[in-house]
């Protein structure tokens, strides 16, 4: 049984995301690229963000 | 008095005809259900094999790795959060039928890896849709 981390899990689930998201909502390869990066910072970034939020309500 | 004759050019107009004779020729949701049976078959029929392995790498990856997490696969409706689950799972289109006809996936979610796991499967499989209805629109000439 594969057993990732939560920021591993999170890691992975956007890297697939970002490339199916990148190549389908742009049409030139370079739009795709660069859109595809925005995507993943955003989600990584975003759960970053909500993890440290959620540790300072929690205490 | 003599008639006026208009005759109507689609030459310099804004928005001119889409001519594409691949567009015109065969099936025209060929592209999307075999893009929703098997990730990245549509962009396979449409010869764009870049697009097709990358679509196909990412969708087969997470579904997969859910497998792999011991994520529930839906096969009943209950609720309406089980009637969403099997919607997003059936989007995999013949990955689900097979991982269900091996058993595969846990009947239960009994840990956190788990649960990571089911929604891995069923994004896999929204994704997948997303992917389908992209080769549509490259075939239609929505998209190029």
């Amino acid at each position: 049984m594969f057993r990732p981390s939560h920021f591993a899990a999170v890691v992975l689930f956007a890297l697939f995301a970002s490339v199916v998201f990148g190549i389908t909502q742009r049409e030139t390869p370079n739009r795709m690229i660069r859109y595809g990066i925005y995507c993943f910072v955003l989600f990584v970034g975003s759960a970053i963000v909500l993890s440290w939020l959620m540790f300072f309500i929690a205490r | 008095m003599f008639p006026v004759l208009v005759r109507y050019s689609q030459k310099g107009m804004a928005t001119p005809q889409i001519k594409n004779d691949a567009v015109d020729k065969g099936f025209v949701y060929l592209p999307l259900i075999a893009g929703w049976l098997v990730p990245g078959a549509g962009h396979f029929l449409l010869r764009k094999w870049g697009r097709g392995a990358l679509l196909a790498a990412s969708i087969l990856g997470m579904f997969v790795l859910g497998i792999c997490m011991q994520g529930k696969l839906y096969s009943s409706a209950h609720d309406v959060l089980d009637i969403l689950g099997l919607a997003g799972d059936l989007g995999n289109g013949l990955l689900f039928i097979f991982a269900r006809v091996l058993g595969l996936g846990a009947d239960q979610v009994q840990t956190t890896t788990a649960d990571y796991g089911t929604r891995f499967i069923v994004v896999a499989g929204l994704l997948n849709v997303i992917s389908a209805v992209d080769a549509h629109n490259l075939r239609t000439g929505r998209k190029s």
